[in-house]
Parts: structure tokens; sequence; C-alpha cells
């Protein structure tokens, strides 16, 4: 394995001015506070100011727009826990967006109350069902979870065509959008209920990547031989990230209900379920940040593609099946190219730049940040034992992979040191 | 007593159209451990490639022939591009290429054939056969279709059991590492199966298509339903494909018949997870061991 080498000289890059060096080094004495929750709820509190000042400069329309991303990236949140955190994935997705959605449906036609209860008893449902598919899915390999998930996806459909009675067959199910309170218009308010509802679940989602569950997770990915011996409940662990991921995508589905103003199943094609896989390995599995990459990507590539095929004087059907094919084009170049998408893309720039402003080769602190995430991406090797003063304020940002994880153990060790 | 002839006659025909699809996975999944996701959609396309050869005027057989060598190549070519590059990265990488090619190709052919929904032609009529008095469910197109599956086993079986190569290609999938040492192009034994396993699917998406109303979407629950059954049969063996097949076929065709064709997919999904709960090696498979 490796041994530890002293870090090379910086030759290859620049040297930066002494001024923004030193502006550097002071801008990395300023750091976030160590508590997750805390700094979750900066970011919270921040992207919530930054999605309150787009959405009153922008028109209705485009405030519809920014709700859609919102609840995508509800979905997704979900997903990336389940692909990137435990690594597990689902192409059924778009089912529990319909078990959101129609349990939205049926509760404001029978029971109506109030809307976050609703919301909540949606995700809920969804979750339930999620633990329902996931107690069997816990077991299987990806080919086995992606066959179950894909047949869920196309067999859930239909059972709201055979029991027509309850689920209203074809037409659907109508829902009634909330009133808005005072002179804001109504798709301004559904568009702050979306993404009040995407800020807390992913301040959530956030908070439970650094706890004790997230760890789980992740080490239920990495071994789960090694896992279960550690003393984790290995299909416990894998039916819980299961049924977060389907109460987030019931969640979605319920807001994008609220959304679209009805609810039927032709809303959710199988194409959808894979859209959201793919705008999830856009954005980078694993990534809290990435899904809304992901998300705007599921709101703007259809509109785009019907842009583009009027432009190439392709007909109006072929729009569909032009966005697509993006996505299944998204999801082959992805793999194969840059598994760990777009946020992936970032860090890497980001860190390359960090080190030439300030330097210092950082890479391996980074690359054990960014290799966290990266499902597919075979481990990264960290070549370069760094010093300790540097090692200390990344250390929170370093997977909390436990170094007795065997076959991780030797390099997680090294870049302890 | 009628109706139930006619379920258990459609049972049997669905059962090998299913066969022929799990093969084609079972074919690549023996090999490579990949389920591929996309081959439904390639065997979709090679057969919209006979239709449009049809449309041209060219005669059935020679368009049969033409789509089954361009699944042959199709195959090889996606291994050596696609799959190719993913080898040994975790599982979860080429599962999700397999579904992106799959909605690339429906994209592609749904803008270049469109949607509507078409009729394929049959080779031989699809009129069920008078017994007697009582006409049954069961077409001379039938008789073709468990024909050609059956002669598609019994000629994969032979490739493996009676062949040099078939012996390579098992040397190949039991142990890579081996058969490299003892002189195996093991590489080019995958593309051979990849290449194998779609001229089978595009066997088995000329045998459906008339069967259904023929779009680019028409192999999502064949596929669906053919990986149940190569679920069923262990995912390893021909053999295993037909039975499971046939088993997926039988039961399909009750649930629909008996409840309403709308369950058959809820159907196909509780027979899959019952067989992945209780024997998640299928019906034929070994136990296998697994070095951690």
């Amino acid at each position: 394995m490796t041994t530890r080498v002293t870090p090379p000289p910086v030759g290859n890059l620049a040297p930066a001015p002494s001024a923004v060096r030193r502006l550097a080094r002071s801008a990395e004495r300023v750091r976030l506070p160590r508590q997750p929750l805390v700094r979750n709820l900066i970011f919270f509190v921040l992207g919530g100011a930054f999605f309150y000042v787009i959405t009153v400069s922008v028109s209705a329309y485009n405030d519809f727009q920014i709700g859609e991303i919102a609840l995508y990236a509800v979905v997704l949140a979900g997903l990336s826990l389940l692909t990137g955190l435990n690594g597990q994935f689902s192409l059924g997705q778009g089912a529990f967006m319909i078990v959101g959605a129609y349990t939205l449906a049926l509760l404001q036609l029978h029971a109506p109350m109030n809307l976050a209860l609703e919301l909540v008893i949606a995700t809920v449902v969804a979750a339930a069902a999620g633990v329902v598919v996931g107690v069997p899915a816990a077991r299987l390999s990806p080919p086995y979870l992606a066959g179950v998930t894909l047949l869920l996806a196309l067999g859930l459909p239909q059972l709201a065509d055979q029991y027509g009675s309850v689920f209203g067959g074809e037409q659907g199910l109508t829902t009634t959008m909330p009133v808005a309170p005072g002179s804001i218009s109504s798709e301004q308010w559904l568009a702050w209920i979306q993404i009040f509802c995407a800020m807390v679940v992913i301040l959530l989602l956030a908070n439970l990547v650094r706890s004790r569950f997230g760890r789980n997770f992740r080490a239920v990915r990495d071994d789960a031989v090694a896992a279960s011996i550690s003393g984790i409940h290995v299909a416990r662990t894998k039916v819980l990230a299961f049924a977060i991921s389907a109460g987030c995508a019931g969640l979605g589905g319920a807001l994008l209900a609220l959304s679209t103003g009805v609810v039927n199943v032709g809303e959710f094609p199988l194409s959808l379920s894979i859209a959201l896989l793919a705008a999830m390995v856009l954005g980078g599995a694993g990534s809290l940040i990435g899904i809304w990459w992901g998300a705007v990507a599921l709101v703007y590539v259809p509109t785009w593609s019907t842009s583009l095929s009027k432009h190439l004087s392709l007909g109006t059907s072929a729009a569909a099946y032009l966005s697509d094919a993006i996505f299944g084009a998204v999801l082959i170049v992805a793999m194969l190219v840059a598994p760990t998408g777009i946020q992936g893309g970032i860090r890497w720039v980001l860190r390359h730049l960090w080190a030439a402003v300030t330097g210092a080769p950082d890479v391996a602190a980074a690359a054990a940040a960014g290799g966290g995430a990266t499902p597919g991406a075979p481990a990264e090797i960290a070549p370069v034992a760094i010093a300790p003063a540097r090692q200390k304020g990344r250390r929170a940002r370093a997977p909390a992979v436990h170094p007795h994880i065997w076959h991780n153990a030797g390099q997680k060790g090294e870049e302890r040191t | 007593m009628g109706f139930f002839v006619d379920v258990l006659l459609s049972g049997v025909t669905n059962g090998m159209v299913f066969a022929a699809i799990a093969l084609s996975l079972v074919l690549i999944s023996r090999a490579t451990g990949v389920v591929n996701f996309a081959q439904g959609a390639m065997a979709m396309f090679t057969t919209f490639v006979a239709y449009s050869l049809l449309v041209q005027g060219i005669g059935y057989w020679p368009a049969f022939v033409v789509a089954v060598a361009i699944g042959f190549v199709f195959g090889g070519v996606v291994e050596r591009t696609l799959m190719r590059p993913l080898h040994g990265r975790s599982p979860l990488n080429p599962v999700i290429v397999t579904i992106g090619l799959l909605v690339v190709l429906e994209g592609v052919a749904g803008s270049i054939w469109g949607n509507t929904s078409r009729k394929f032609p049959a080779a031989f009529s699809q009129n069920g056969l008078v017994i007697g008095t009582t006409r049954v469910a069961f077409s001379p197109f039938d008789f073709f279709i468990v024909g050609a599956v059956v002669a598609l086993v019994a000629a994969i079986v032979a490739l493996f059991r009676w062949t040099d190569l078939g012996l390579r290609m098992r040397a190949a999938a039991f142990s890579p590492e081996v058969a490299r040492l003892l002189g195996v192009r093991v590489g080019r034994l995958y593309t051979l199966g990849w290449a194998l396993a779609c001229a089978a699917g595009s066997l088995a998406g000329l045998l459906i298509a008339p069967l259904t109303s023929f779009s680019p979407y028409y192999m999502d629950l064949y596929l669906i339903y053919g990986f149940v059954a190569a679920v069923l049969g262990g995912l390893v063996s021909p053999v295993g494909a037909l039975l499971g097949g046939l088993t997926t076929g039988l039961a399909i065709s009750f649930a629909g018949g008996y409840i309403g064709s709308d369950v058959e997919p809820v159907a196909a999904l509780a027979l899959l997870l019952i067989v992945l709960m209780a024997r998640p090696q299928g019906l034929l498979g070994g136990s296998a061991a697994r070095r951690v």
C-alpha cells in the first residue's frame, strides 16, 4: 500500500502573490462552527434567504418553476442519500411519488385537514411503503434491486387503473392549492411552501448524514460484512435508508400534486423514475448540494428539449423523446466519465484553486472529503500524508468510516497520521 | 374449462417469449455478472429496423435474419464501448449504464419512428387452431414461438456443453484469471457473450412484436417479465431460464385471466419477491459461496 511520502514541491503551479496567500490564510482561520446542527442551520437560513430574494424578484411562472425545482430537490435528496451514502439505488422513486401524491389527494377528498399535516401523513405513508419494499430489497444486490424497483415503477400505476373507483382511474383525483395569505400570488405562496419543505428535508438529512445513522449507512455501503461484525444491523440500516428515500419521494410527490392540481398515474411514468436517477447521478450521488443541479436539470431539460426540437423542426412529440434521451445519455456519460457528477467536478476545481492560492498541496484531504461521496468510483488512494496542522481542521470533513473496516484500514489510517 | 385451457395455452406462449428474454439476460449475467436492462430496448430497436425493411418491401425472412445479425453486432459494440471501461468498478455502475442505454434507445426510436402503435406482421397465421369444433388460443405462430425458443435453448446448451468455444466461455465465466493464464482470450469471450445474448434478444423481440401493439415501449414489460423469469431460473443456466419463463408465463397468464390484466405486473412483482425471499439463488441454482 502507500507509504508516507513527503509533500512534493509545488513546481507546476505559479506561486501565488503573497497578499492573496495571506488573505487565504486568514480566510482559513474563519471556520464554520464544528457543531453540524449549528452549521446546517446557518446554511438553512442562507439558503432560505437566497430563495426568498429570487422568488420575489421573478415572475409568477418562474416562481412556479422554482417551486418545482424545490420539490424535485426533495425527491433527489432521498435518492442521493440512498445511493451515495448507502450504496443502494432505486428505479421506483416515481412509484413512491405516486403513493405520496395519492395520499394527499385522498386526504383532501375525504378528510381535509391542515396542509402541513397532510404533507406529513403523505410522507409517512410513502415511507411505510418504502419499508414494505425495502425489507425484501435490503437482501438484494444492485441488479436485483434494479429489477424489483423497475417492476414497482411499472406495476404500481396499473393498480390505480385496476381500482379506479378509489383512485379515479385515468382522470385521477384533484387537489386544491393552498390559499395564499394577503396579496401574495398563489404561485409564490406555493413556491415558498415547496422551498420550505425542501430546506427542512435537506436540513434533517444533513444532520442525519453526520449522525450515528449516517455513519452506519456509510459503513454498510463500504463493507456489509465488516459493518455487521462491528455491531451494525445491516438489514435494518438498509431498510431505514430505503424508507427515508421513499418518504422523501412521497413528500415530493405530494408537493407535485399541489403544483399540478391533479393526480393521475400518467404524470409518473417510468421515464420519470429514470430521469430522477439521472438527475441524481448528474448532480453527484451523496451530495446534498449536488441535488440542486439535478433538480434544475429535471425542470429545465424538458423545456430546453422542446425548444431544441422546435429549432430542429422535429415535430411536437419528439420533444419528450429528446428529453428522455438526454437523461439517458447523461446516465451513460456520467458513469463512464464523471461518476462524481457536477458537484464532484466543482469540488475538484475548488480543491485545485485552493491549492494554487495557498501554495500547499491539499489533495489528500480533499480526496478524502470527495471520495466519500462517490459510490462508483474506485476508492482513491491518498498518495500524500499531510501535515497534522492542516489535517486538524479538515478532519470534520473526512468520511467517518472507521479504520477497523479492513480493506480501507491501511489508507484511512495513513490519512490520519 | 375452455377458458382454463385458453389461459393455460397463452401462458405457455408467454412463458416461451419470457424464456427467450431470460436467456439473453442469463447469457450476459453468467459471463460478466451484469444484468442488461437495455436488452429489451435493444431488441425493440432491431425489430424496428426489421419493420423498416419490411415496409421497404423486403421479405419477412430476410428482415428476420438481418435483425438478428444487427442484434449480434450491436451487442458486441455495446460491450466494447460501454461495458469494458466499467469492468472492475462497483456493480452499480454497469446497471446504471444499461438503464441509460434503455432510455436513449427508446428516445431515439421514438423520434425516428414515432409513438404510434403499429402492427408487426407474424411469420404464420395468428388465428387459433380448431380442435374438433372449438377454437383454442394456440395458433401456428404460437407453435413457431415455442419451437424457436426451444431450439434456441437447445443450441445454447449444446454450445456450452459440447464445443471448445463453449468450454472457453464457461471457463472465462467461472474463473477469469485462471482462464486467462491458460490462454483464453477472456475479453473477446465477454464480447461474444454480449453479441450472442443480443442476437437472442433480437429474436425475442421479433417473436413478441406481433403479439402486442408495436411501439418504442413495447418491450418494457416483457423485459421485466423476462427478468423475473431469469431470477426464477437462478440467472445462470439456460434450462433454468426456460423453466423460469414457463413458470412466470403461467403465473402471469392466470393472474391476468382470473383477476384482471392490470394486476399482471403486480403479480410478477409478488412472484419475484416471493422467490427472492424464499430462494434467492433461484429455483434451480445451487447455493453460491461468497468470499469476504
